[in-house]
């Protein structure tokens, strides 16, 4: 086995994706789903937001061991933090899963450091950013959409999209990949 | 080219896959220091030396446009492109070359049937008749035309093992129907349906049948006259042709009576402010310059399984199917979505508790090709109440040992996924 796959497979991200932590609906808080037509992955995120204050978030849907086991360990590091430390943790994030950079002044990412294998696997660095965009659809002004929603809004990055059932005929996707 | 024949002739049946391995060029590779393992044969299959070749030799000898200069390039090209289209005719065994539309793809043929036949025949209530397993390009145009005349889609159910429910098919048949639109092969299960008697019993109501041919050409002879269906699409590049070039197969008394599709040049008869005439079949859907050299390596390709036999092909697809279906039955945790009696050398599986994307990456960096997600399939994915399969597709140069490096692979995810 290569030695990228040990490392894009690090056993926390596995044992994150096997038992998600916060995995649950949270009511009457905004939230918004992400999905990547790619590959199906979806997740809906919810964040109990005060002010500047993430009080709690969670997530419910499914997909592969990197979206999965990112979104578990998004909600444990972002639960409490401020807008500003998690916009600050997002961006460390992102430059990891991209670049491999580790950023050297704080915030630290924690365990999240496991994900830095992703940036050898291109077409997984979306799976892994997938839970931060919408979640970041959720708490980025101006107008969270709160679910049930009929809107179609983008995620960030523009891989989210909303199931749209159509007038007549079973419901179908409003964006089909082949 | 030669070298096959060749074979052909002085050892008849022998199917050498080794041999057949050389005319590829593409699969003498590593891919990450692995040796290329290609089991994506049903996204699109890889391209012979002879059909690679074809296409540079008509660019740099015989290409010009055709059908509309009378120097000799155009002569020849035009002759080369219609050759092509004879090609077809004789190998879906059609009456007529007028029969023989060249278009983009496999979904741009059951478009052109969409628009022109079915924005013409449908009306409020009328209904068309699928299946669940059908690719998206074989839904959604038909959705839309649902939508813009009133009509609505019926959709026959398969049993667990992937096979259509024929009573239900009979059952949804009505004086409503005003077309069937059919898989031949099921792209994400690999069922071959029973055409024989879903055509006659459409017809037995009057009711025309599109077959959508996409997964079955690579696999299956194909006689368009004896399935005496009334549409057949299928695009080149998974039949070893290139890509943007596809065929639709119509009976002409119905193609002279529908309108044209695309509109602009080649297609027309005359034209003048007041009033256009339409040429005659098969120009009439071709508007516009067409894929001239797709049509040749198709032509290319065509020659290529030709000199094989598609009945060779065949022979060989289902033993490594049915050896693929044994070794990867034997693998822990994996589950075939899948299993119909009749079957082309599509394999789809699920790893329990393994996301298939993940399947799909470990075997990667393994140099093992396959295709992981909903295969453009979401209405089957929901009846098997899954996100995705991981797919293996087989080709006519896929061997035992590829299938032995995709159960070893299959090792290696149940190690990381432990």
């Amino acid at each position: 086995m290569s030695n990228e796959v040990r490392d894009l497979y690090r056993e926390i991200v596995i044992e994150h994706s096997k038992r998600p932590r916060n995995f649950r609906k949270l009511e009457s808080v905004p939230a918004a789903e992400g999905y990547n037509p790619l590959c199906g992955d979806r997740v809906t995120v919810y964040v109990d937001v005060t002010g500047e204050q993430l009080n709690d978030i969670a997530f419910e849907g499914s997909g592969c061991a990197v979206c999965v086991g990112s979104a578990s360990m998004m909600t444990e590091i972002l639960k409490g933090k401020s807008r500003e430390e998690a916009a600050q943790i997002f961006d460390s994030f992102r430059a990891l899963v991209t670049s491999g950079a580790q950023v050297s002044c704080p915030p630290a990412l924690g365990d999240l450091v496991a994900f830095a294998g992703v940036r050898a696997f291109p077409s997984r660095i979306k799976c892994a950013l997938l839970p931060w965009e919408t979640l970041w659809r959720v708490i980025s002004p101006p107008h969270p959409d709160p679910l049930p929603s009929t809107s179609s809004g983008q995620a960030l990055g523009g891989e989210g999209t909303h199931f749209a059932p159509s007038p007549s005929g079973p419901s179908t996707p409003s964006r089909l990949r082949s | 080219m030669g070298r096959v024949h060749t074979a052909i002739s002085a050892a008849a049946p022998a199917f050498d896959v080794q041999s057949m391995r050389a005319d590829f060029p593409i699969l003498r590779q590593t891919v990450y220091g692995k040796p290329l393992v290609y089991l994506d044969n049903a996204a699109t299959a890889q391209k012979p030396r002879a059909v690679i070749e074809a296409m540079a030799r008509f660019y740099a000898e015989d290409y010009a446009n055709v059908h509309r200069s009378v120097h000799a390039l155009s002569e020849r090209a035009t002759q080369t492109y219609e050759e092509a289209r004879g090609k077809v005719r004789r190998f879906l065994n059609a009456r007529d070359d007028r029969e023989i539309i060249f278009v983009r793809s496999t979904t741009e043929a059951i478009n052109l049937v969409a628009h022109s036949y079915g924005r013409t025949r449908l009306g409020p209530g009328d209904e068309i008749v699928l299946s669940v397993m059908e690719h998206h390009s074989n839904i959604v145009p038909w959705q839309l035309v649902c939508q813009d005349r009133g009509a609505v889609l019926r959709v026959v159910p398969i049993t667990d093992d992937g096979e259509l429910l024929m009573e239900e098919y009979a059952r949804l048949l009505s004086s409503r129907t005003k077309l069937v639109a059919m898989a031949h092969v099921s792209n994400a299960l690999g069922t071959i349906n029973p055409l024989a008697p879903i055509i006659a019993m459409a017809h037995a109501r009057q009711i025309p049948v599109l077959i959508d041919g996409a997964q079955a050409v690579p696999h299956l002879p194909v006689d368009v006259q004896a399935l005496n269906c009334d549409f057949y699409a299928f695009s080149g590049h998974k039949l070893y042709g290139p890509s943007g070039i596809g065929v639709l197969y119509g009976k002409a008394d119905l193609l002279e009576a529908m309108p044209p599709y695309q509109s602009g040049g080649e297609m027309i008869s005359s034209v003048s402010f007041e009033r256009t005439t339409y040429d005659r079949l098969p120009y009439k859907f071709e508007a516009g310059t067409p894929h001239i050299a797709g049509a040749v390596g198709l032509g290319a390709a065509l020659d290529y399984v030709g000199a094989l036999g598609m009945r060779a092909i065949a022979a060989h697809d289902r033993k490594l199917l049915a050896y693929a279906t044994n070794q990867l039955s034997r693998v822990p945790r994996v589950r075939l979505i899948g299993t119909a009696k009749e079957k082309v050398g599509v394999v789809s599986f699920v790893v329990a508790g393994v996301h298939p994307h993940d399947v799909a990456t470990v075997l990667d960096r393994e140099g093992i090709a396959i295709r992981a997600g909903h295969h453009c399939a979401q209405p089957l994915m929901q009846r098997f109440a899954i996100s995705g399969t991981a797919r293996a597709s087989l080709a006519l140069y896929n061997t035992r040992e590829d299938i032995d490096a995709l159960v070893a692979g299959l090792g290696e995810v149940l190690e990381v996924f432990a």
